[in-house]
């Protein structure tokens, strides 16, 4: 990284952090100046002395949370990106199953949490997965079938023109085409794979993760845990984000030049 | 030129969706050989069938009727053996390569070695005077360059017949007239035979040896008009031989379009 591109990113990450210390401080003072009751509203103070109180559960409930909504992240993107093959391979497939999985990306799946568990058992991670799995699938298996197939018509006749069969024109053409947009859905899915899994969590299940430990202490009028509950799985999902903006980067060079390029210039 | 037919098209007859309701007659009649080493355009209304003819002769589509040969074989043995090169209006190129290796994708199809391709994608964008280009992505340069690019690509593996669908179409006016002297330019140093679709006057009397005139439902040919304005420049476009071309191109087009 030179100077140049150093000093676009910095430009580009300063202005979110100020505001939101910023937003912090405002919350802190907003709760002292209106004597806000801490169980409605806890300052930030005292939700980052929680976390630091209850720091070893909160450590353990988010590794554990944290592997629902990866296996289930890879689940749903493996089984969403070999749909988006199947669906570009046979026509009639794709015609059939995307309006239907654009209907049912709609839908809150999240609320088959509990059918789920009825099904997969509320003792195991097996039910929680699935239920993120399912959030993940139909982004990632919309978004790839899309760059798979949304190809200019004159980019394939050029292939056909070298003589390239079906499977050069996968490998060379729909493959790299399809990139930005799974990457794309990456970016969608890895922080709604955290909420998936909390929210799954809600309905029961093993007491060592977020989602109980969130609903546990809110029960209990100790809402100060409960925001430091949710302020490190804010922290995951943030993380899991800025993963996939990595990935995006790696995968996608020629994105990242030409934007580049247009920051510098402005 | 030589007398040698680079295209020989034969009664050649093109329906779309045959024995269906929408069934379309996009092509009737066609008669056409091109030699060696010519310049052909040709032009007509929309729905005159211009780029289906571009598509028989490269074998992306295939004929009702008759036969299409290219350098005496059939398009389809043309297109294996990578006998032609192919230019779009959308320049085409892939965003995930960079400008060389979207040069040398061809040649790497090809199972050429990389030193090879390296060399040769060099030459190319010497040869449309891009020279330092060869390391950006397409997105980084205008749509002029990119149709330069392409133009490469397509001559990259010394194609003895270029294809080309309205190329310039989505150029402003300037750089289309540039393109054009640079196209002649890499046409006269390369021999290359290069059948050139478009719908503007000037742009076909310009290039041009011959113009194939078209004429709509079904895609006939109304007639041939022989261009020679000898060795062109951009003080060409003043000539009143160019004039001449144009004015008979232009009446060419008022015929087929009280015709219809």
């Amino acid at each position: 990284m030179n100077l140049a591109t150093f000093k676009s990113r910095a430009s580009v990450l300063w202005p979110p952090v100020v505001i939101g210390i910023g937003i912090l401080a405002l919350w802190e003072s907003a709760v002292v100046l209106f004597k806000i009751q801490e169980f409605l509203l806890p300052k930030p103070s005292s939700i980052w002395v929680e976390l630091l109180e209850n720091w070893e559960v909160l450590r353990h409930a988010s590794w554990e949370t944290g592997k629902i909504s990866l296996g289930g992240l890879a689940i749903g993107i493996v089984t969403g990106v070999a749909f988006a093959f199947f669906a570009t391979l046979f026509r009639f497939f794709n015609e059939g199953l995307t309006p239907l999985a654009v209907a049912i990306n709609a839908t809150p799946i999240v609320a088959l949490a509990p059918i789920f568990n009825a099904w997969f058992g509320v003792t195991g991670s097996v039910s929680n997965q699935l239920v993120v799995a399912t959030v993940v699938f139909f982004p990632v298996f919309i978004n790839t079938a899309k760059g798979l197939t949304e190809v200019h018509v004159n980019e394939i006749e050029l292939m056909r023109s070298y003589a390239a069969g079906d499977w050069t024109i996968l490998r060379e053409v729909r493959i790299p085409n399809a990139l930005p947009f799974f990457a794309n859905a990456l970016r969608v899915v890895a922080p709604l794979s955290v909420i998936a899994a909390i929210v799954a969590e809600y309905f029961g299940g093993p007491q060592d993760r977020v989602g109980y430990v969130i609903t546990w202490n809110a029960g209990l009028a100790r809402y100060d845990v409960a925001w430091a509950a949710i302020a490190v799985a804010s922290a995951f999902g943030l993380s899991l984000f800025v993963g996939a903006l990595l990935i995006e980067r790696v995968s996608t060079p020629w994105k990242s030049a030409v934007q580049l390029e247009e920051t510098t210039k402005k | 030129m030589s007398e040698k037919n680079a295209v020989s098209i034969n009664d050649v007859d093109k329906i779309f969706n045959e024995t269906r309701d929408d069934e379309v007659t996009a092509l009737s009649n066609i008669d056409l050989t091109i030699k060696e080493g010519e310049f052909v355009s040709l032009i007509g209304p929309s729905g005159c069938g211009k780029s289906t003819l571009l598509r028989l002769i490269g074998d992306l589509l295939e004929p009702t009727q008759g036969s299409v040969e290219v350098f005496g074989k059939s398009a389809h043995q043309a297109r294996i053996d990578q006998d032609y090169g192919m230019v779009f209006q959308h320049a085409g190129l892939f965003d995930w390569r960079r400008v060389s290796a979207n040069i040398e994708l061809p040649l790497e199809l090809h199972g050429w070695s990389k030193s090879d391709r390296a060399t040769r994608s060099q030459e190319m964008l010497d040869l449309v005077k891009l020279p330092d280009f060869g390391g950006y992505y397409p997105r980084q340069l205008s749509g002029g360059m990119q149709q330069r690019v392409s133009i490469a690509r397509a001559l990259s593996f010394k194609p003895k017949l270029l294809l080309m669908d309205e190329p310039f179409g989505a150029l402003d006016e300037m750089t289309r007239e540039h393109m054009q002297i640079e196209l002649l330019r890499i046409w006269e140093e390369t021999g290359t035979t290069v059948v050139f679709v478009t719908h503007s006057i000037p742009e076909a009397a310009f290039l041009s040896n011959r113009v194939v005139v078209l004429s709509p439902r079904p895609g006939q040919v109304h007639s041939v008009i022989d261009v020679d304005l000898g060795q062109r420049t951009e003080s060409t476009r003043q000539d009143p031989k160019f004039f001449a071309a144009a004015t008979e191109i232009r009446e060419a087009l008022r015929a087929v379009e009280e015709q219809e």
